[in-house]
């Protein structure tokens, strides 16, 4: 596992994520890592099955939260001005980042001003994106994961390999042998619940020791200012209620517009995530501590991340997917997924939204097999909670990766980096014999009667299949003959 | 699990006396039975079938690999071979879903793109829906597995028909195999570009189809299968997948006929 260790610099994703193709035949051949994601990603397809008995309750509630999630993107720029004023006046900060080491600066100094030593993180994909652990260790300041599965994959020094289920590439045995080699005290088990209550006990102390808590955020609400935070372990209002400074942090997409939007977004996310009808916990933070109150932290604060958003909010195609909650069903239902694991993509967030978000967050360059790595299935656009068209936008990301470059404006970072003048010249040959169906009737005439010398081996093709062999005679010549002849 | 989508729901027409057949590239040149046994077929429904010389292919493998002006120009070519108001039959619900899904984007600066659109439908999709087809079965007692494609199943929602005419075989007993929903691997130009993720995928599907204990598997789709028939020669294995456009006319001629 050693290759998933961090290095503490700001583009460790960009490399991994161009080692792509190398990191998907070491996944592949793993057949435990293959098993774990397989019997995984099954138990969750069945359990958000389940949770949706009705149909057409299912497809009327994916209608709605698409529109209300279009409706927020189309008034961003307005809500998150409308969401800093109304935090500001419920007395939490709101601080800016356009890139991941912005926002790292801003959480450290944060930190620093209150000379804090200890942070408790909640789960957050963000901090995952600004690689926040290994910042702040740089800066002498230990951060702990207390959601159990980040709690595990920090112990083994990985990343998360789903944004759910960040552990879920683990079994327990090895979850078991991870703890015996990294806990002292620790009695061997493979028992899951033991397990959990191992990791519980430990992070129960933390809790208390900590002075900074840092979560991130599912829904901010513009309209009242309050940051929503959905979690099953009760780690999330651990860090947010007992450390005297919490920090929040989350991408500039997460704002809604009302308190009204986040019933069905919350009942979606859930249900398409876990199958659960609902979290175990909701937090909801309107404002810090106040007079009175027995518990929360005295300082509350909200890093706003960019990096790479806006490039795909100025395209209204690309904008959709600033729609993702970050439920995950578009993984657990992805064919891809299911078989090379989360930590082949080399990116923050694997499966199909990785493949569309990764692009804007990195650019095209490092990031050029992920929209090729798919074979269109439609799986995760058929799961997507609020309909982000995932498949079509891996379409779109591919014309950007080959468009021609003509100097003019620039859609995305890196448009253009997977030309190969070769392929763009096959392409053009090949559009040159199909819109003349003189010469196309003339190609597969020659194609049909050289069968004979079709090659038995067509290079990856053929490593787990026989070639297929052109027939005697085209469907065109064969219906001029069944023409003639007169049907039967 | 099935999902009701509105992008699915559309008109049906009356029966037609005249259809056009649209054959696919791969048809055309590898497996060219399918296509005059789908002809024979609705021939054998009373209906005139025609096939224009001049059609080639969709343009889907240039579109899905990102060159949309050379998928442009190829499916200019096809728009214009098919001038009748009559319907498309497609012998492929992936070359189907691409002529009605994405025709209308990709040629948007065409007059009336949407009326050609509109006179697309999947073979499977055209029997039961148009034509309200009732089989007669008369083949022999036997077990098959259907694969639908997934541009069938989720492009064009057809792929509870191909199961509908299945069911109307009196004789054949319809099993399910295992992650039957589940993409077999094929994805056009991504079995070469990702070949390692496609064989992984292929192998699971064959596996899955071949442990349903079935002696033949169906579908709509070339594509898919020559992909999944591949991989079962490849591991020596004896079932094979067929169209369905030959299956049902195999099934429906009387006994001892040809």
């Amino acid at each position: 596992m050693s290759a998933h260790q961090v290095t503490p610099n700001e583009s460790k994703y960009a490399a991994s994520a161009r080692n792509f193709r190398n990191n998907v035949a070491r996944d592949l051949n793993n057949a435990e890592l293959r098993e774990n994601f397989h019997g995984a990603m099954h138990y969750l397809r069945d359990k958000r099955s389940a949770a949706f008995p009705q149909q057409d309750e299912l497809e009327t509630l994916r209608e709605q939260c698409k529109l209300i999630k279009q409706r927020c993107l189309a008034k961003l720029p307005y809500l998150l001005e409308q969401l800093e004023e109304n935090l500001t006046s419920n007395g939490i900060k709101v601080h800016w980042a356009e890139s991941t080491s912005q926002a790292n600066d801003i959480i450290a100094t944060l930190i620093e001003e209150k000379s804090g030593s200890q942070v408790v993180k909640g789960k957050s994909m963000v901090s995952e994106e600004t690689a926040l652990n290994d910042f702040l260790e740089q800066r002498n300041i230990e951060c702990l994961e207390s959601d159990m599965g980040e709690y595990i994959v920090q112990l083994a020094k990985e990343h998360p390999s789903h944004i759910i289920m960040p552990a879920i590439h683990q079994n327990k045995k090895q979850v078991a042998d991870l703890f015996k080699q990294n806990i002292s005290d620790f009695s061997y088990t493979t028992d899951v619940d033991e397990l959990i209550n191992v990791g519980r006990n430990i992070l129960r102390d933390k809790f208390c020791q900590a002075d900074v808590g840092v979560t991130g955020v599912n829904f901010a609400v513009a309209e009242t200012g309050t940051l929503c935070l959905v979690e099953n372990e009760g780690n999330g209002q651990m860090c947010t209620t007992v450390p005297p400074l919490h920090i929040a942090i989350t991408g500039i997409e997460k704002v809604v517009e009302m308190l009204d939007d986040v019933p069905p977004l919350l009942s979606l996310l859930t249900r398409s995530a876990t199958g659960q009808i609902m979290s175990t916990y909701f937090n909801m933070i309107s404002h810090p501590r106040q007079i009175g109150e027995k518990d929360g932290a005295q300082e509350v604060h909200l890093v706003l991340l960019d990096n790479g958003r806006s490039q795909a909010f100025a395209d209204e195609e690309l904008r959709q997917t600033l729609q993702c909650i970050r439920c995950g069903a578009c993984m657990n239902h992805c064919p891809v997924y299911t078989r090379i694991g989360g930590h082949a993509y080399g990116t923050v967030y694997p499966g199909p939204i990785g493949q569309i978000v990764s692009p804007h967050m990195l650019g095209l360059e490092p990031t050029k097999d992920l929209p090729t790595a798919s074979s269109l299935c439609g799986a995760c656009g058929e799961v997507c909670p609020v309909k982000i068209p995932i498949p079509k936008l891996l379409l779109r990301l591919r014309q950007e990766s080959v468009k021609k470059q003509d100097g003019n404006s620039q859609v995305m970072k890196g448009e253009g980096v997977g030309r190969s003048n070769i392929e763009a010249m096959v392409w053009k040959a090949w559009a040159g014999v199909h819109r003349h169906s003189s010469i196309y009737n003339f190609s597969m005439w020659w194609l049909t009667r050289l069968r004979k010398l079709m090659p038995s081996k067509l290079g990856v093709w053929t490593s787990v299949r026989t070639a297929p062999k052109p027939a005697a005679k085209t469907l065109h010549e064969r219906v001029k003959k069944h023409q003639s002849s007169g049907a039967k | 699990m099935t999902t009701i989508n509105t992008q699915h729901l559309r008109y049906y027409p009356q029966k037609p006396s005249e259809v056009y057949l649209y054959g696919t590239c791969l048809v055309d040149s590898f497996f060219p039975n399918s296509g005059i046994d789908a002809i024979t077929f609705l021939e054998k429904q009373g209906i005139k079938v025609h096939y224009p010389q001049g059609q080639t292919c969709c343009g889907q493998p240039a579109y899905n690999s990102g060159y949309k002006e050379e998928a442009k120009a190829v499916a200019l070519a096809q728009v214009a071979q098919f001038p009748l108001d009559i319907p498309i039959v497609i012998i492929s619900g992936s070359c189907g879903g691409m002529m009605r899904h994405h025709y209308p984007e990709l040629l948007d600066d065409v007059p009336e793109i949407q009326a050609f659109c509109d006179r697309i439908f999947e073979f499977t999709e055209f029997l039961v829906q148009v034509l309200n087809i009732q089989l007669t079965d008369n083949g022999q007692s036997e077990k098959v597995a259907l694969h639908t494609s997934c541009a069938a199943r989720r492009e064009m929602g057809v792929h509870i028909t191909g199961g509908k005419l299945i069911k109307q075989l009196k004789n054949v007993e319809l099993i399910t195999h295992e992650n039957e929903s589940e993409c077999c691997g094929f994805g056009g130009t991504f079995s070469v570009k990702h070949g390692d993720i496609s064989a992984a995928m292929v192998n699971d599907k064959s596996n899955n189809l071949d442990k349903a204990g079935v002696v033949r598997y169906v579908s709509a789709d070339w594509g898919c299968m020559m992909n999944i028939n591949g991989a079962l020669e490849y591991q020596k294995k004896s079932l094979r997948g067929e169209h369905i456009a030959s299956y049902l006319l195999k099934r429906t001629q009387a006994q001892g006929a040809s």
